[in-house]
């Protein structure tokens, strides 16, 4: 049998949980039902969701490749200033989007710091799809850094031990130990990653523009189509809320009794 | 216990909320103007807000800049306003055809689209000929090259566009399609854009980051800003004082500096 939560408790959290709700009961009544097939179908809706889904896939990708050896660093060494790189490195959590924008643009952009040699190398970032994949990469980093280190310090490190003490090298007590371990808080993490990169809207539209198909994304699409249709944005943002809720949704469904 | 935690709510509740009711009412208790003004008028509105004070005294004039169709959705969902000015007439007469102006909005200022390009012109464009993407004498594959970037068809600066485009017969293929004309002149002064469609005043307020390139047939692609006083707003003669002041000679004046053209 389980203690129990203090009742008082549930006072605070039904407040929370119809602070988020209602918000969303509210823009599910304005939705014009009737032309909702029309707004989602339409040639910029389809463009914008297909581009949104393949970057944030591939920014998920990019965040758990750079992502993971990062938590490992920062929960299994210690080194000076670890905490204020730890802080740095989580920056953008904190960082208006915009700012995030901004800030790579002053280093991919054409005048940026790494312009200059881009340049040289024939590399053009700014109005690509990859500046999309680049501003949602930094945006979503931190989400899987912090979940996934969360993860190891819970876990601990006695498996590690012992498997070393058995004679495992380094690398095969991270594939066959560690990995294993924090499976659940990495797929976790690669999940909320993904629903940070989708709903990515400020950094993108500061470094990568807007452009049908190439870098104009569902929520730029969205924010666009509200200047002259309110009804059509409300509309396309529920299409994005269904599809971001499946994905998590499959994500969940591939990890037995894992809980987010 | 139940009982006594939902004190406990109501009673956080009430002192949020009162403290809210706090921070609006403001600091003292003089009359207060608001007015929402399109964010291209930002740097004027101020000072007209400024003279207004100075004339009025005990009046607190409190602006509000956004885009014109957001300023027009916030008052559509009941947003407390006295005064409206947005970017064009097309935004504007979504509140006309819904009654909430206080009569029929007038036109106080002009606006026009300038070609705005960093500082040094690092592209060499030397007018919308060298955008022309559609031309057939040779120049169509230089203009490839070439990054422009325009606000999107959905906001007055990109309707403006594309009417230019039509006028001067030229095919533009920009890189980008913006939110606004605010983000189209971040591109071009960041360098990251060879050349931006941008309005003459924007041109103006961005001093040496951008330089301008006028194009001749933009007189004929002409944008109107237009002012209404709310139907809602609780101050209705300080409010039609206020269009007065931006209708009149101080308004001319400072609209005039700024780069705006005259009705």
């Amino acid at each position: 049998m389980r203690p129990g939560v203090p009742r008082w408790v549930l006072v605070p959290a039904a407040l929370g949980a119809a602070f988020v709700l209602l918000p969303l009961v509210a823009i599910i009544a304005r939705v014009p039902w009737t032309d909702v097939g029309t707004l989602i179908g339409s040639d910029a809706s389809r463009d914008a969701l297909s581009l949104s889904l393949r970057t944030s896939a591939a920014s998920t990708v990019l965040c758990v490749v750079l992502g993971v050896p990062m938590a490992v660093v920062l929960a299994r060494t210690s080194f000076p200033g670890q905490r204020v790189l730890r802080s740095l490195v989580l920056l953008p959590l904190v960082l208006p989007p915009v700012v995030g924008g901004l800030a790579l643009l002053y280093t991919f952009g054409r005048r940026g710091l790494l312009g200059e040699t881009l340049e040289v190398l024939g590399v053009q970032v700014a109005f690509s799809t990859a500046a999309v994949v680049m501003a949602q990469t930094f945006v979503a980093l931190p989400f899987l850094v912090v979940s996934l280190e969360g993860a190891l310090r819970t876990a601990g490190e006695r498996y590690e031990l012992v498997a070393a003490t058995l004679g495992a090298r380094p690398t095969t007590v991270f594939r066959r130990v560690t990995l294993p371990l924090v499976l659940p808080g990495l797929a976790s993490g690669a999940v909320l990653a993904f629903a940070r990169a989708l709903g990515e809207f400020g950094a993108t539209v500061t470094f990568a523009g807007s452009l049908q198909g190439v870098t104009r994304t569902m929520p730029t699409q969205i924010y666009l189509l509200r200047e002259t249709d309110a009804d059509g944005a409300v509309a396309l943002s529920l299409a994005l809320v269904v599809v971001a809720v499946l994905v998590i949704g499959v994500a969940h469904r591939g990890r037995p009794g894992g809980a987010l | 216990m139940r009982r006594a935690a939902a004190g406990l709510a109501l009673a956080l509740t009430g002192a949020l909320t009162g403290a809210a009711a706090g921070c609006s009412a403001g600091e003292d208790d003089g009359t207060r103007l608001r007015v929402l003004a399109a964010a291209s008028l930002s740097s004027t509105f101020e000072e007209l807000a400024a003279e207004f004070e100075r004339t009025h005294e005990g009046v607190d004039v409190q602006l509000s800049f956004g885009g014109s169709a957001d300023l027009v959705a916030q008052v559509q969902e009941g947003a407390p306003a006295d005064v409206l000015a947005t970017a064009d007439t097309a935004t504007m007469d979504r509140l006309v055809t819904e009654g909430l102006t206080d009569g029929a909005p007038e036109v106080f200022a002009t606006n026009v689209l300038q070609l705005a390009v960093p500082a040094g012109n690092p592209a060499g464009v030397r007018g919308l000929a060298d955008l022309d993407t559609g031309s057939s004498t040779g120049a169509g594959s230089a203009a490839e090259d070439v990054d422009l970037v325009v606000c999107a068809p959905e906001v007055p600066c990109g309707a403006a566009a594309v009417r230019l485009a039509e006028v001067a017969g030229v095919r533009l293929s920009p890189v980008s399609e913006e939110q606004s004309v605010t983000d189209v002149l971040g591109k071009v002064t960041s360098g990251e854009a060879d050349a931006g469609l941008v309005y003459v005043t924007d041109v103006r307020a961005a001093g040496d980051a951008v330089e301008g390139i006028a194009v001749p047939e933009a007189d004929q692609v002409v944008n109107e800003y237009p002012v209404a006083t709310l139907a809602d707003s609780d101050e209705a003669d300080l409010a039609r004082e206020f269009v007065q002041l931006v209708l009149g000679a101080t308004g001319r004046e400072v609209l005039d500096t700024a780069g705006f053209g005259a009705p």
